[in-house]
């Protein structure tokens, strides 16, 4: 009994001190992001210059550059984690075949991110610059899509970790009931599997937007890091992570770090919002079903 | 019995680390790879620890303020504002110089460039290579219908430092409009990060000009351009066109960046590298004692001298006689609590 009340304890202040932690990373950012709250309101917010030296600071530009490559890397992941999805977890499931797949995708997620952003430097830097001389556009090769071709290829292995599971959850009961209609394999994926399990691959899709607007290293090495509103998605822009990180360490004055802070904290809000957009929605559509 | 003699080892063990004075520092990493090398030749002969972390000045100097260092490594100098909010005042002791040198990706060598032609490529004035005013200075190159790409640091760093500062002192508009620090607000071009990022951009990008320290450039054999100086001759950045460039008359306390330098065979983008300590240096730190202040005055006291061997093997310009000589002027007003520690 008394190892009972024990363990409830530990479980109830482990849990405790993670909610403490979250609050305390919040408040941190917001005292020390106090002085440039205070000296440039709202303006910090849709401000498009970035100058250190002149002490003009503007979020939009990494706002913009954060949203652009995080969506444009959803949209190209999303068919092929989809598709790896239901191959591992319906048409070949427990097979050989989808097992080495698997294996193959894990690691994908566990490679270093600046192997990814060498990676990228010199392999599809050079394909995008192509395209921008068949585009009459200046040939940086580095540009907001570079960095979203690489991230949609970082984030899959997260997508489909959450997906694969729900699609194979799916009741087998469900499956032969509309096989035994007359229901072709493909129906039955559209009619039967991708309604069930749409809040799973919802949240998986969700997980992977996440990891796109905080990567840092792999992005900052192929988006050109230019810290203006890029004009088309193949100019370079800049994102908020990456200014962060290029900048953080060698930021002396106060009003330059505290900046660079409510950047910091604008991205923890951003991330923070669409979990709880991803909750709502993942929660509205099990009542549906 | 072997307890004995375990206790008895973890003692001397003890003993000796304790009795060894450890000397600590943070801050620039363009210095880094001279500053390990002469700190292990000075462990060798003289037995003193010096624990580097090359960590950015930036974060050298916040090191220093928050007095957990006995001296910071710095690219840049302290403005007057800075300097008042350090608690004593912080002497500028050089070690070394190094370069920016101007890289590029066109199949020319020896490329010449005038200080208006680095600008107004910088400011996306000048966007072709086949431009007549890069034509005109090098008449016998057959230079490219190739679009300019400049690449540049995205990371702050003192590389940006000095090539802005030299930017704005050779050009107004770039002074109103851009302005010198360790990161700008870049009218044109890509960001890559640290030296290795700018030469990884610039090396795939056909057309690509940009600015990396100069040893990373020889290290690396890239092209480097020939830049003209403040009396009109062209000079190729190497070990002495960098010392010329120092021999100026330099202010006693040695806060001056020498670009765009008087000195007529001197390198246009060189700079000093220093390192920065408390006058005072009783205020560095609480662990600081005379004993260990003594130390560090003669360790500094000696990478201004026998330390400066050093230099040229690693491409780093060593000091010129004027710099020796503040540098010494400088070391021994060092004191700790009111006791001179060099004589």
């Amino acid at each position: 009994m008394i190892s009972e009340k024990i363990y409830k304890k530990v479980l109830g202040i482990g849990g405790a001190l993670i909610v403490g932690l979250l609050f305390s990373i919040f408040i941190t950012l917001l005292i020390n992001s106090l002085p440039t709250i205070k000296k440039l309101g709202f303006k910090f917010l849709y401000g498009k210059t970035w100058d250190p030296v002149f002490g003009n600071f503007g979020a939009l530009p990494f706002i913009i550059g954060t949203i652009l490559t995080s969506v444009i890397a959803l949209i190209i992941s999303i068919p092929f984690s989809l598709s790896v999805s239901l191959f591992v977890g319906e048409y070949y499931r427990d097979t050989l075949m989808s097992k080495i797949l698997e294996t193959f995708i894990e690691i994908l997620a566990v490679i270093p991110s600046v192997i990814f952003g060498l990676w990228g430097l010199f392999y599809l830097a050079p394909i995008v610059r192509t395209l921008q001389l068949k585009l009459s556009l200046p040939p940086t090769g580095v540009s907001i899509f570079t960095a979203s071709l690489i991230l949609s290829i970082m984030i899959i292995p997260y997508a489909i970790s959450v997906s694969k599971e729900v699609i194979k959850l799916v009741p087998i009961d469900l499956k032969e009931a509309a096989f035994s209609f007359g229901a072709t394999h493909y129906e039955v994926i559209k009619k039967i599997i991708l309604p069930y399990a749409k809040s799973g691959v919802f949240a998986g899709i969700l997980l992977s937007f996440g990891r796109a607007i905080g990567e840092t290293m792999a992005v900052t090495m192929v988006i050109g890091n230019s810290n203006y509103i890029p004009k088309n998605i193949l100019t370079p822009g800049n994102t908020i992570a990456s200014i962060i990180a290029n900048e953080f360490l060698e930021a002396v004055e106060t009003i330059h770090i505290s900046t660079l802070i409510e950047l910091a904290l604008i991205l923890f809000l951003i991330s923070f919002f669409l979990n709880f957009i991803a909750n709502f929605i993942i929660k509205k559509q099990k009542v549906s079903l | 019995m072997i307890k004995k003699i375990f206790l008895s080892l973890i003692l001397l063990i003890f003993t000796r680390l304790y009795s060894q004075i450890e000397i600590v520092g943070a801050g620039a990493s363009f210095p880094y790879p001279l500053y390990s090398k002469m700190f292990d030749e000075y462990y060798k002969t003289n037995g003193v620890k010096i624990n580097y972390q090359s960590i950015g000045s930036g974060g050298g100097i916040k090191q220093l303020q928050a007095k957990t260092v006995d001296f910071a490594g710095s690219d840049a100098i302290l403005s007057d504002e800075q300097l008042k909010t350090f608690d004593d005042n912080i002497l500028h002791i050089p070690i070394c110089l190094g370069a920016v040198a101007i890289t590029y990706n066109v199949d020319i060598k020896d490329l010449k460039f005038t200080p208006d032609i680095i600008t107004d490529i910088f400011l996306g004035k000048i966007t072709k290579w086949n431009d007549e005013r890069i034509k005109k200075i090098n008449p016998d190159k057959n230079l490219p219908d190739l679009s300019i790409t400049v690449v540049r640091r995205s990371d702050g760093s003192g590389t940006t430092f000095v090539f802005t500062d030299y930017l704005s002192k050779v050009s107004n508009e770039w002074k109103e409009k851009v302005g010198s620090g360790t990161s700008v607000n870049w009218p044109v071009g890509i960001g890559g990060k640290g030296n290795e990022g700018v030469a990884g951009l610039i090396k795939q990008t056909p057309g690509a000009i940009g600015y990396v320290e100069l040893i990373y450039a020889l290290q690396n054999n890239l092209p480097v351009g020939i830049v003209q100086n403040k009396s009109g001759n062209f000079i190729k950045p190497s070990v002495e066109t960098i010392t010329e460039a120092s021999d100026v008359k330099l202010p006693e306390d040695m806060r001056i960046t020498i670009t765009n330098t008087e000195n007529k065979n001197g390198y246009p983008i060189s700079a000093f590298t220093y390192i920065l300590v408390y006058e005072n240096l009783k205020k560095a730190n609480e662990k600081m004692d005379y004993e260990k202040a003594k130390t560090l005055a003669n360790l500094l006291w000696w990478m201004v001298h026998e330390g400066q061997t050093y230099t040229k093997p690693l491409h780093y310009a060593p000091l010129g006689k004027q710099a020796t000589k503040n540098a010494e002027k400088l070391l021994k007003k060092l004191h700790f609590d009111g006791k001179i520690l060099l004589k």
